[in-house]
């Protein structure tokens, strides 16, 4: 374990120094930020203005699924973006090879050798879009950090599903950008759940579970608790079976890698 | 003691077998059909602790996956295979510990940081202590003559520093057993020579057994005291090297360069003519007749220079295979 913490202080280090050497990434991720931001901000404005609300969310409200969007955006680019999309080149580099040869986990390996500091601006910008939603509904300090667990679980179905499509690419090298399909879907978590015809609801609770990755987070902050702890155990249930089912399923690719089926 | 023992070791592949053209697309989408390609059948050999082993043959035969079935990289199809005492593929903790595998076409260093940061990774990997780590770097980084390189980014660094310093990071942990894929390709003489002696000198000092594949003739020459020639995915022979160009190749390789151009026919009828290219001609010459063409040659020809060398191993190679009538040792 203790090995394990070393290992990845060193993997973090090394990998933000590398990164440091390409410093124009830094303006380039910061605009990006500001510029999502500002157009999730200015959609949810067009509504409002309007005179709708959103499954009755107030705009404050929908502010803060947008932070927690933006957060979970944050974290997409800090560790899945740079470290999953990547299975695909140590795949046909062969550069695999010489994590399986090593006396480590390959999963814990190939999920977080590398920590993208380009993910810094969407951090600060999901927690300034939390903070003004909390501050704006006069909501407590501590309401916010109660939307942490819901946060982790999202996390963790997140890095299921994104695991689950990037170690494809150990059968089918050709389908490595699958992972944006699943982002793309993933963006209808920018607004509430509830904003969504049935159907999509349905859709977006059952088959790709976008309503725990950020309104589940949300309801917690702006304080809709109502059917909040039914909905965080499904929450956590679902993130650790996606967890283990990753887990298995990268033992079972690697069977296929190392031919061990035939 | 057999560090490595395999006996009856068979790989055999599953492929998909497409017509060419866009008809045999479609065709292949419906219905695949697919075709077993045997990489390696009924390897069976024996090898000590300390034993620095060549594996020879052509392209495609069987060598790069038999050293991935040894490292445990692939799992056998059939046959067994124990290293070090253990089931490769099952790759547990100790005994990925007790091997490192070297690939001259892949690199496992950062290429945009120092190669000290990539050996303080691996240094964490095995669980190494401060002290035998800075130790352990002193002594590999003098033996391999690369202490004032270890603080640059390896993207600057040669080709050739680069393979020594991939040689440092994957013999950090002192593997027991070390497999080396093509150590020394696309390296020049001197940093061919440099690796050589490195690895002699590693073998001597910690008795590390080494299994080697290469193209390179002074490779295996400078290295190994036995081949296994491969071919086919089956062992053709096994014993010492001497022993192989007795057998396999009883040829040297004559290269002449005359004070004036000499005609392709004038060289024919001392051995065969490889290539004649104005005053320069190469010819490929039995053993056992070297000296008597040498004497003849200087004797009728304005010889300027002569050198003679082993020819290519892809050479001795080629000529093992054409030659009718040889098959696998039993």
């Amino acid at each position: 374990m203790k090995r394990y913490l070393r290992l990845l202080a060193l993997f973090w280090s090394t990998s933000v120094a590398q990164e440091m050497e390409y410093r124009l990434n830094f303006l380039l991720a910061l605009l990006s930020s500001l510029g999502s931001a500002a157009g999730g901000l200015f959609g949810l404005s067009l509504f409002y203005r309007a005179g709708h609300a959103l499954s009755g969310w107030t705009y404050p409200e929908a502010v803060a699924v947008l932070g927690v969007f933006t957060l979970l955006q944050a974290f997409s680019r800090a560790l899945l973006f740079p470290n999953l999309n990547r299975i695909v080149d140590h795949v046909q580099y062969g550069t695999l090879d010489f994590i399986l040869l090593k006396p480590v986990d390959s999963q814990f390996w190939i999920s977080l050798r590398i920590l993208s500091p380009w993910a810094l601006p969407d951090a600060l910008m999901g927690s300034l879009l939390l903070m003004w939603a909390t501050w704006q509904l006069k909501r407590s300090f501590l309401s916010l950090m109660g939307a942490l667990p819901a946060i982790l679980a999202g996390i963790l179905i997140l890095y299921g599903l994104w695991f689950f499509l990037a170690s494809l690419t150990i059968w089918f090298v050709k389908i490595y950008n699958v992972t944006y399909v699943l982002q793309s879907f993933l963006e209808a978590g920018r607004f509430p759940i509830g904003a969504y015809p049935a159907l999509f609801r349905w859709f977006f609770t059952f088959v790709l579970p976008v309503a725990f990755l950020t309104t589940v987070p949300a309801r917690q902050v702006v304080g809709r608790t109502a059917g909040h702890v039914g909905s965080l155990v499904m929450a956590w249930g679902l993130g650790l079976l996606l967890f283990a089912g990753s887990r298995m399923f990268w033992r079972f690719a690697l069977r296929f890698y190392t031919s061990a089926s035939s | 003691m057999a560090v490595i023992e395999t006996r009856n070791l068979t790989k055999i592949y599953r492929v998909a077998r497409k017509a060419p053209g866009w008809l045999g697309s479609l065709r292949h989408f419906f219905r695949r059909e697919v075709q077993d390609i045997v990489a390696v059948r009924d390897l069976t050999f024996t090898i000590e602790g300390g034993e620095v082993v060549g594996f020879l043959g052509p392209n495609g035969a069987g060598k790069t996956t038999t050293l991935k079935m040894l490292t445990g990289l692939i799992h056998p199809t059939s046959g067994e295979v124990r290293v070090a005492g253990f089931s490769p593929w099952k790759r547990e903790t100790a005994f990925l510990r007790n091997i490192s595998l070297v690939m001259g076409q892949k690199q496992q260093l950062i290429w945009d940081l120092p190669a000290l940061d990539s050996l303080r990774i691996n240094a964490v990997v095995y669980g190494l202590e401060e002290t035998t780590f800075r130790h352990r770097v002193a002594e590999l980084s003098e033996l391999l003559e690369i202490q004032h390189i270890l603080n640059q980014p390896v993207r600057k660094l040669s080709l050739g520093e680069r393979m020594k310093a991939e040689l440092l990071a994957a013999l950090l942990h002192f593997p027991r057993i070390l497999f080396l894929d093509e150590p020394t390709l696309g390296l020049d003489v001197n940093a061919q020579a440099a690796i050589r002696q490195f690895l002699r000198a590693y073998n001597e000092r910690y008795g590390a057994t080494m299994i080697l594949t290469s193209h390179y003739m002074a490779d295996i020459s400078a290295l190994c005291e036995r081949v296994i020639l491969i071919h086919q995915g089956t062992v053709w022979y096994d014993g010492p090297l001497s022993g192989l160009l007795e057998k396999f190749a009883p040829y040297r390789e004559i290269r002449v360069e005359f004070h004036q151009p000499i005609a392709r026919e004038n060289l024919q009828r001392f051995g065969e003519v490889e290539r004649v290219e104005g005053r320069r001609a190469h010819l490929i010459v039995r053993r056992k007749d070297v000296t008597d063409v040498v004497a003849q040659m200087l004797r009728n020809f304005p010889v300027m220079d002569l050198t003679i060398q082993d020819p290519p191993i892809e050479e001795i190679i080629r000529r093992v295979f054409a030659l009718p009538g040889h098959s696998p040792v039993p």
